[in-house]
């Protein structure tokens, strides 16, 4: 049995890097210091695993060799029109980076799950912009803390333990030194932790945003109640916040996909810009997956925008809704799609899932998921920070190197190498 | 692959030629005596200028600041759409272009070597990442330590030597190239929403002063033998009056120079240059702070000059951009970074007919005439703060010709110009002038040996513009000189043919540059490690293991090799 320390968790964004894994024969028997989500995605990364590559003929996948699938996957990449890219969230920067590089060869759209969480939350920060921090700021100095529809004890366990409420830092050395606030529709097990627990209406977080708003900035509010909440709680919050040293609100998809969607975080950052002028204030979105953060850096300096980036003019263009994978699915125009480490056909919307079953889909994912029965070619491939390395962006920005911990299953690589096969073959192809 | 640049007008202060004829042999990437003349592929630069491949010490291009910056300005970046060409990938360009972009604007430009000038630690590994794709040029980073608790912590306890191990230390893991400091223990302030005022102010809860934080920086980079001494972005930047600060951080490493050499450079010096009480009584200090470097040698400088027109400013200095965030209203992003610093971006638009916008245009351009020493001097705008790094011509053209200074005096804000005294200064830029300022005086600041000339062992990296000397006035043609200094007739990188007639004609990955350290002690570092083991557990996110950047981050690393004194 040895022991691999340090090991960076490649499951929710708080990319937990303090891990220890167990290997006993080239397996995983163990794993110290990780929360629920990451010690079973560590005890059971084996299962469902695809171990060869599947190209379908008469309907039916077959396995077949890695290069007749690269060549299958190359030739509908190149010979579409409008082909779309979606997922790279669960993958390495270098993968994203040669993706984005592929899908510019083919002058089509890539666009990462940003569209379906948090991509709500970007068009927030074009508006207005961001007053935000890593984690370790707020370890050490917060001593106010809000989840907006965030329920982190489920989504991020760790999140309150590590950099928040339970963490030690420099300037804050105990739970009791931090205030908790969770605003939510229903009492969550974050909540039940809280010190201030407000239940809002559900859809209401526009008004009560406004409403604190309002109220920080000293005016009065005229309705005895806003989304549920009366007056008097919303001025005694507001209280809190403004006489706080150091607040930080967190942010979690329930407020980017409720029915303002990027109204409510304009609102939410203008709030918390609003608040630096009483004392200090950030602000941080929950990002989900452990490296969604890090496909929106890699697409951000490579095309100068975070997802969404559709190169069929020969250059970057960015019109949420217009170039969103979602959107152009939908809408029925692509007629192909590269599919990396996700598996949109049991979370797009319906007609999206849809037109994606009507035209051929390249999977380069390491399971079998709902995308699989829809796909054209299946490239399997080894997993990032557990079997090969590379590099993942946390939920603040901070950028860590994933580790390998065991050797992946023979014959499968990592996905920075089958992208780097498939793009050369497609530049082949064209005589490049 | 052999190279003959025949008959240009050559520019080559670092060897003391001005503008005489002389043909430049490369092989192999470096700059030769002679070639074989039979194999060797020949330029004809006869009636161009030649010139060393140019030099940026102070550009914002890659990390984890401009990606934000990228971010907040999609509006910016639609405006400037840069197609995939066969050499090309595609990209955005104006004031935060993408890495791709970044790289081939530089070279079209003939810049062929660029420092990105403040890394926050903790995110280097991105800044690295970005640098990997910025191709062509090539490039390096300074980490920045003015707010970083284990540097404020060890200079309180009095442990100098302990505070060179860290920085020692960190400038390894890294892959760092040298020290920057920006506003020294206010951005640890602004981690409690406070700023400093002075050098002689207390950082709070840290109990020292800018002061002992910039002599502490200033010994550790000397007792390293880095590369470069520090680089300061001095406290109260932006602020009416603020040129007393400067003079007095200028003034608090003085007595630190060793043999007349420098150990101070002031970055983007415009921006800490103000006169006056408040933004009515606004005037330039210009003439101060280049009074005071007429008459000492410690320090050397670079322009921070601005450009009228739309850019995004982007500085570790928080609370400086808060402050700007409030007196523009602009959008503004903020993003401090764990016991290290801070950053922050607000778009910003510099308009002829503001006061105050104006007197910033003077204040840069009279520092760079009043100047006397050009080796002490380099050409920036501290892109993107004052200008896209796109639009150095102009600033070429201004210090060239008084006409082109009159005429932009003549469309600003006009009690701006009439308290100039730009109008007076008939100082003329040379050519010989110009080059020290772009490629000379930058290189041998960042002490890069192999750039910034063009003697037998110099990297082969050139740049060619189509004007004659002997035929343009430059000081009446002053818009050929734009012309000529925005394209780039020919830069050669390393030997190789990157741009032609302005257009990129080949790529490749340019170095990376990293100080390597070795100490005289060893065992220092390894008690060091051991030290704030602790500490960094509880100052930190990520685990002290996972904290340093190995060598396979650096696409085309190239270490130099230091040995410390201690």
């Amino acid at each position: 049995m040895s022991e691999v320390r340090d090991v960076v968790c490649p499951f929710c964004g708080c990319l937990c890097d303090d891990l220890v894994i167990l290997v006993e024969e080239g397996k995983i028997a163990g794993v110290k210091n990780g929360c629920a989500l990451s010690i079973t995605k560590y005890l059971n990364y084996n299962r469902e695993r695809i171990s060869k590559p599947m190209v379908r003929k008469n309907g039916e996948l077959e396995e077949t060799s890695l290069e007749e699938a690269v060549n299958r996957a190359a030739e509908l990449l190149a010979n579409a029109d409008y082909p779309v890219s979606y997922g790279w969230s669960n993958t390495s920067c270098e993968a994203i980076a040669t993706g984005i590089e592929l899908m510019e060869e083919v002058g089509g759209v890539i666009d990462n799950t940003s569209v379906v969480c948090h991509g709500p939350s970007v068009l927030g920060v074009h508006e207005v912009g961001h007053p935000t921090c890593t984690l370790g700021e707020i370890k050490n100095r917060a001593d106010l803390i809000i989840y907006w529809a965030s329920n982190p004890l489920q989504s991020h366990p760790r999140h309150l333990s590590r950099y928040t409420v339970m963490a030690r830092g420099k300037f804050r050395k105990s739970r009791d030194e931090r205030t908790l606030i969770v605003v939510d529709v229903r009492k969550t097990y974050t909540a039940r932790v809280a010190d201030y627990f407000i239940q809002i209406q559900p859809g209401k977080d526009y008004e009560l945003l406004s409403a604190l708003r309002t109220a920080v900035r000293g005016e009065e509010l005229e309705q005895e109640e806003v989304a549920g909440v009366k007056r008097e709680h919303i001025e005694e919050v507001a209280d809190l916040l403004i006489s706080c040293e150091f607040g930080v609100l967190f942010w979690g998809v329930g407020l980017t996909m409720t029915g303002g969607k990027y109204r409510n975080i304009d609102l939410a950052i203008s709030l918390v810009r609003d608040l630096n002028a009483y004392t200090k204030f950030v602000m941080m979105p929950m990002r989900g997956h452990y490296n969604v953060v890090g496909a929106n850096a890699v697409f951000t300096w490579q095309t100068g925008y975070p997802y969404a980036v559709d190169f069929s003019h020969g250059y970057p263009r960015y019109n949420p809704g217009e170039t969103s994978v979602t959107d152009i699915l939908v809408r029925g125009e692509a007629d192909a799609a590269l599919i990396v480490a996700s598996d949109p056909a049991s979370n797009f919307p319906r007609k999206a899932v849809e037109h994606l079953s009507r035209i051929p889909v390249v999977l380069i994912d390491p399971r079998w998921t709902s995308t699989t029965d829809i796909a054209e070619v299946v490239i399997p491939t080894a997993m990032l920070g557990i079997e090969v390395e590379g590099t993942a962006y946390r939920m603040d920005g901070v950028p860590i190197h994933m580790k390998k911990v065991i050797n992946p299953p023979d014959g499968l690589k990592p996905d920075v190498e089958i992208l780097r096969m498939i793009l050369d073959r497609i530049r082949a192809m064209r005589g490049g | 692959m052999e190279l003959i640049v025949r008959g240009g007008y050559v520019y080559d202060p670092a060897n003391g030629v001005n503008g005489e004829k002389i043909d430049i042999y490369v092989k192999d990437g470096k700059i030769v005596e002679s070639v074989e003349e039979s194999k060797a592929k020949v330029i004809d630069a006869s009636g161009m200028i030649v010139m060393p491949g140019g030099v940026d010490l102070h550009s914002h291009i890659a990390g984890a600041k401009v990606n934000s910056g990228r971010v907040l300005r999609p509006e910016d970046h639609v405006k400037d759409p840069e197609p995939k060409t066969k050499y090309k990938r595609s990209g955005v360009g104006r004031s935060v272009p993408s890495t791709f972009t970044t790289g081939y604007r530089y070279a079209v430009m003939g810049y062929t070597t660029v420092m990105e000038p403040a890394s926050p630690p903790l995110k280097t590994r991105h800044t690295h990442e970005e640098l990997n794709d910025t191709p062509i040029v090539d490039k390096a980073c300074l980490p920045m330590f003015g707010n970083n608790w284990f540097v404020m912590e060890f200079l309180k306890e009095g442990d100098v030597d302990k505070c060179i191990t860290y920085v020692g230390w960190m400038i390894n893991v890294l892959k760092g190239f040298g020290v920057k400091i920006v506003n020294p223990g206010g951005v640890e302030a602004w981690g409690w929403g406070k700023n400093l005022e002075h050098i002689d102010d207390k950082v709070p809860y840290f109990d020292i002063t800018p002061r002992e934080i910039l002599r502490g920086l200033c010994k550790a980079a000397q007792e390293l033998n880095l590369p470069t001494y520090i680089h300061v972005h001095a406290n109260a930047l932006g602020r009416p009056g603020n040129f007393s600060v400067t003079m007095d951080t200028m003034e608090c490493v003085r007595d630190l120079a060793k043999d007349g050499k420098a150990d101070i450079h002031m970055v983007h010096i415009q921006f800490n240059a103000f006169g006056g009480d408040d933004w009515s009584t606004l005037r330039s200090a210009g003439s101060e702070i280049s009074d005071y470097v007429n008459r000492h040698t410690h320090v050397t400088l670079d322009m921070g000059q601005i450009i009228f027109g739309d850019t995004t400013t982007m500085t570790a200095d928080g609370p400086w951009q808060y402050e700007l965030y409030k007196l523009s209203g602009n959008k503004w992003v903020n993003s401090d970074v764990e016991a290290e610093t801070g950053v922050g971006i607000v778009p910003y638009v510099f308009r002829r007919k503001s006061y105050v916008n104006a007197v910033q245009w003077t204040i840069g351009l009279e520092v760079a005439l009043l100047v006397k020493d050009k080796w002490r001097l380099c050409l920036s705008t501290d892109h993107p703060n004052g200008g896209p790094f796109t639009e150095y011509p102009r600033i070429i053209a201004w210090l060239m010709s008084k006409e082109a200074r009159r005429r932009t005096l003549r469309r600003i804000h006009s009690k701006a110009a009439k308290r100039s005294i730009l109008d007076e200064l008939d100082y003329e830029y040379s050519l010989y002038d110009i080059a020290i300022v772009t490629r000379a005086a930058p290189a041998k600041i960042l002490g890069l040996k192999n750039k910034g000339h063009l003697g037998i062992g110099a990297d082969a990296d050139i740049a060619i513009y189509d004007l004659n000397p002997k035929e343009v006035d430059f000081s009446r043609d002053y818009k050929a000189v734009r012309k000529a200094f925005r394209r780039a007739a020919y830069t050669i990188k390393d030997g190789k043919v990157v741009v032609k007639d302005g257009e990129i004609v080949s790529s490749h990955i340019g170095r990376t540059y990293w100080t390597k350290i070795t100490m005289k002690d060893p065992s220092r570092v390894d008690q060091l490690v051991d030290e704030i083991r602790d500490r960094f557990q509880e100052y930190y996110t990520v685990s002290l293991s996972n904290y340093p950047i190995s060598e396979e981050y650096l696409h085309r690393g190239e270490p130099i090799n230091v040995k410390a004194a201690i």
